[in-house]
Parts: structure tokens; sequence; C-alpha cells
């Protein structure tokens, strides 16, 4: 059975298969609004993987060594840390409501010990510490060993306190909260390369700061009109350029792409580039501009290129040409005769994010009914898979599925009436250097690997 | 460029090519699907993707009353009835008055993920972390997590 060519070196044309790996959540059918999944992410090595939450919890999960016993299994990935990493507020002065739901986790690449990574709800990023402590110092001379505080005048000898291995400790710490900064929601936050700035973007404005400084920000995009009645579209996510630290893009809700260059000028309201694809103007309908929003974009990890998504379809970019996209893939062209429907029950403003593989030369992006869609660069097959708990025995085989469009439905294929919109798959990663992937399907968490051997 | 686009639309309706764009709409299924929306709902504006809907999204979040609204809409209808929430509450409060009964209830405690809890239930009760922000300077420390 085929599968899609993944990430290592070489190029692409080997098929692998994607097989069960573990799942993570509770089984129950009634599901919290705050278990609800809403960002995952890898960090640089693969080793750890972020999850956060709408209750505003993050959960992060570490991969365990390889065990030469087992050489079948690679690495599981367990828990290794959690906190709580926002919380509900509410904005007296302007009467808002501030959800603790987290939008986005980045994380720093990696310079000591500890772990860093970015975490933002609508309003507020806050900079992480997840530290190991595996030592403890033993032998204080002002208090016992269960912390109580010694009576001096008892005291008639110093002694050195010793360091004593203990039991494995991670802790989490808020070093940093960059607040205040944003009117409007945050939808995207990323790092750039130089390893000291980040960027952060809100339906109008985009600012740009320094890891180290809080109180201040500059702000580089501002779309704002002066007069609001005449706000005709909205940033949608942006992101820095893997290698040039002065360029980035922010997509935007009328399916355009800007690539501004910070060289160029501090406020980045004029564009380098602006990618668009042209419309055929006799096609136009209603659903045109909503279906068009652009709900992510995402740099290929060689820098040349660049993915978008929008409702039906993922696009990649060459950066070098602006007048249209140099591939299409179609993720649920099916929906496209129930717009109507998806518009009424809100599905069709859903946000879909996608993802690269490590080497490019595949992607991935979610749908409904738990289904995600994986498309090879090279050989342009395409398959669409489900995480579902029927197919989660341990290194099981994930069967391709299949959507029926027409009015001969074949066994085993799904007719587009029975899809499940309230099971929809938002977000995905795939690891840096392997086959390895996290779905988040609603609050459930499944990781799949390719087929060993 | 969406207001051109519309009113390109909208002359294409004349008597010759009616026949066309009927054709077209049968063949195009988004158009179909906007045939059957606009049936629904009649009133739907000419810009979907304009003011109405980004000032929509923009304004999530806002729950509460201004009481100088309140009391505004309150002078500005002194003979009519008082009007009450309708199904859209999330528009800017002015012209309706939110009663008790619209406000979202109060959210739950905090308690931890289930992502997590899955593997070591009794080890990780609910934990309060200090919620002043001028506290970040110094390192406070978060969960602490036993493996």
């Amino acid at each position: 059975m085929a599968g899609v060519a993944g990430g290592g070196g070489g190029g692409g044309g080997n098929d692998f298969q994607w097989c069960f790996s573990q799942v993570k959540g509770a089984i129950d059918e009634d599901v919290a609004e705050a278990d609800i999944i809403s960002t995952v992410e890898f960090n640089y090595s693969g080793d750890l993987l972020a999850t956060g939450d709408k209750g505003g919890r993050v959960v992060i999960f570490q991969r365990e060594q390889e065990n030469k016993s087992r050489p079948h299994s690679r690495g599981e990935y367990n828990v290794y840390s959690t906190f709580q990493s926002h919380e509900p507020e509410f904005d007296y002065l302007k009467s808002l409501e501030i959800e603790e739901k987290i939008n986005k986790i980045r994380w720093l690449p990696q310079q000591n010990a500890a772990h860093f990574l970015l975490s933002t709800n609508d309003k507020t990023i806050k900079l992480w510490k997840i530290s190991e402590r595996d030592k403890r110092a033993e032998g204080y001379n002002l208090k016992d060993e269960d912390g109580r505080l010694r009576d001096p005048f008892r005291i008639t000898s110093l002694r050195v306190p010793i360091l004593k291995p203990m039991d494995l400790m991670v802790e989490a710490s808020p070093r940093r909260i960059f607040a205040n900064a944003h009117t409007y929601h945050i939808n995207s936050i990323s790092v750039n390369s130089d390893h000291e700035t980040y960027l952060s973007a809100d339906d109008l404005r985009i600012n740009l700061w320094h890891l180290e400084i809080t109180d201040r920000s500059f702000n580089i995009v501002d779309i704002k009109p002066a007069n609001m009645e005449e706000l005709t579209e909205v940033i949608t996510a942006a992101e820095f350029h893997p290698h040039h630290c002065n360029v980035f893009v922010y997509s935007s809700s009328k399916g355009t792409i800007r690539l501004c260059d910070m060289r160029s000028s501090a406020l980045c309201d004029r564009h380098s580039k602006f990618f668009e694809e042209p419309e055929d103007p006799s096609s136009r309908s209603f659903f045109s501009e909503i279906i068009s929003s652009i709900s992510d974009v995402k740099f290929s990890h060689s820098g040349r290129y660049m993915m978008t998504r929008d409702y039906l379809s993922v696009k990649v970019w060459d950066l070098n040409m602006e007048n249209r996209p140099v591939e299409t893939y179609q993720v649920h062209e099916y929906l496209r005769s129930k717009l109507c429907s998806l518009y009424e029950n809100d599905c069709i403003f859903d946000k879909f994010e996608c993802c690269w593989n490590g080497s490019d030369s595949a992607i991935m992006t979610g749908s409904y009914n738990n289904f995600f869609r994986m498309f090879d660069r090279n050989t342009r097959r395409d398959i669409t898979l489900e995480a579902s708990r029927e197919s989660s025995k341990p290194r099981a085989i994930l069967k391709p599925r299949k959507v029926c469009t027409g009015g001969k439905r074949k066994k085993d294929e799904i007719s587009v009436d029975s899809l499940d919109f309230n099971k929809k798959i938002l977000h995905t990663a795939w690891h840096p250097t392997e086959n390895i992937i996290a779905v988040a399907a609603t609050n459930n968490l499944y990781i799949f690997q390719d087929k060993i051997n | 460029m969406s207001e051109k686009l519309s009113a390109d639309s909208r002359c294409e309706q004349t008597g010759d090519e009616k026949q066309d764009t009927q054709e077209k709409e049968a063949v195009v299924p988004e158009r179909a699907e906007e045939a059957k929306l606009k049936a629904k709902y009649p009133n739907l504006g000419q810009k979907p993707g304009g003011s109405d809907f980004l000032m929509k999204r923009l304004q999530k979040g806002q729950k509460y009353f201004d009481s100088g609204d309140y009391n505004m809409a309150k002078a500005k209808m002194k003979n009519k009835q008082l009007p009450t929430t309708g199904p859209d509450n999330n528009l800017v409060t002015g012209d309706h008055i939110p009663t008790p009964q619209d406000l979202p209830p109060r959210k739950s405690s905090l308690v931890t993920s289930k992502l997590a809890g899955c593997i070591w239930p009794a080890l990780f009760p609910p934990i309060d972390l200090p919620c002043n922000q001028e506290d970040y300077s110094t390192p406070a420390d978060g969960i602490r997590l036993i493996t």
C-alpha cells in the first residue's frame, strides 16, 4: 500500500507506511472545553513535543532514549512537564474577556541545559524556562534537612553543604511576560533566526520584541485604517524567514501574502513582495473571499518556499515568484458543494494549520472527521489518514481513507454527508528530522511513526 | 477590489446573459451554494468579507456592558420596550442590554490537563500559580513534577 515519502536524507520516492504509535488524553465522549488542544509544536531537535490547550495549560512530552533491547520501537513520548501558562483574565477598562486559550507555542533554540519556549494567548506572550534538577544540596548550617531552622545557639561547627543526587525534578518558571502590546487578538508568534528577537502578530498589527526586554516592542506593521468602516482585511498569520533575520511574511484574510524586509524601513507597511494568485472573476461567489482567507503560512526549512493553507487547499509558493503558487494541493474539494451549510454552522471559518517534513519533500494538513492529508511533492501522491481510537493498536499500519463524492459509494469509503464536522484536525506537527508526526484530534494527541524496516 | 468584482457580478444579470448565468450556477457548485444561502437569508449583505464580518471578528471577547452605554440606550428608548440580547451576544452593546441570564457561567477551577494526567493521575493536584505579574523578574518556581 503506497504511503507518502517522508523526511530524512536523500530525495523522495521512498514509500513509507504510517503506523500508530501513541495516543494521549481521555477517552470519554464528553469533552471539556478546556481540554481541547489548541497548538502542537516539536522543538528544534524533536526530543520535546509541546501542546497547549483551551484551558491555558501546556504539556510537554519528551522522547525516551531508544532502547536497544526493543529495536522496533522508536523512542516513545512521555510526559516531561506540565504547567498552567495562562489564566482567564478580564480587562475591566474595555469590558473584554481574555481567554486563557494558548494560541501558539514556539520553542527557542537550545543554548544551555534548560529549554525555553514562548507561549501566547490572545493578549500576552510568556517566555517559560523548563529546567531539570537532579542534585540537591545537603548539610546546610542554618536549617535542617526538612527545612526547619536550626537554633543558631546550638550550632557549634561549620560544615560545607555537599551536592547529592536526587530524583529528577522538572521545573517550569515564567522568565518574561510580554504584555499590553496588542489591542487585537494575537494569532502568531515567530522566533527570529537571530535568536534574540521575535515577532507577534494580531489582526491588524505586528510587533517586534527583544527576548530580554518586556516593557517595549517595536511596531513593524500596522494595517489599521484611519476609519474602521474602511476595514477590508486582517492579518491572519506571520512568520520570520528561517535564515534571513530581516525578512518576514504575513498573510491576510483576502488570500494574499506580503513579504517584508526590515532593512528597507522601520515601519514595514509597504511590502517588498506581494503574493497573490489571480482569480477567475467569473467563478467568484459570496464564499470566494471567505474560503481564500489564509489560516496558516509556513516557510520551508530551506527558506526557498513558503506554504499557505486556505479553506480548501494548500499552496506552495516560490519566494521568487509572486504571481501564482508553484504547487496547489486540494485538501477536501468535495466541500465546495457544501459551503452553504458550512457557512451556517461556522465551519467555513475553521483555521487549519499546515506543516512541512524535515526535508521539505512532503506537507501535511488536517481536515474533518479526524482525517488528515499528506502530499508528496516529488511523486505528487497524496494520502488521507484518520486519527481514531479504532486504529490505535501499537504499530498498526494506518489504512488510507477515501471520501466518496459521486453516487456509488464503495466499501470502506465514507460519503461527504456522513463526515463529522465536529471532529476537526486543525493542528499537526512533523518531527524536524524523522518521520514522526503529532496530530491533535480535539482533546486527544496522536503520535504516528513510519514503519521501520 | 471586492467592490469592483461585486459590481461585475451584478452586471451579469442582464436579459441576454441570464440563461448563461443560470447554466453557470448549475455547473459551478459554489454558485449553487450561494443561491441556496441567499434563498435562506435574503438580507445577507453584498460584501461577505467586508466590514461587518471583520468587525465581528475583532470584537471577540466583548461580553459585558458599559453603564454609560446602558443609560444612553435607556434614554434613547424611554418610550419603547427595552430590547434584550438577540442570539448574537457578541455585538458591541449600546443597543441591547444584557441580562444576568446572558452572561456566561463562571469558569471552572484550574485543574491539570488530562494529557498529562493519564499516566500519573495521583501526582497532579491542582496548583495555584502566583498571579502577580510583577513577580516575574524574580525566579519564581512553577509546578514541580516528580518523575
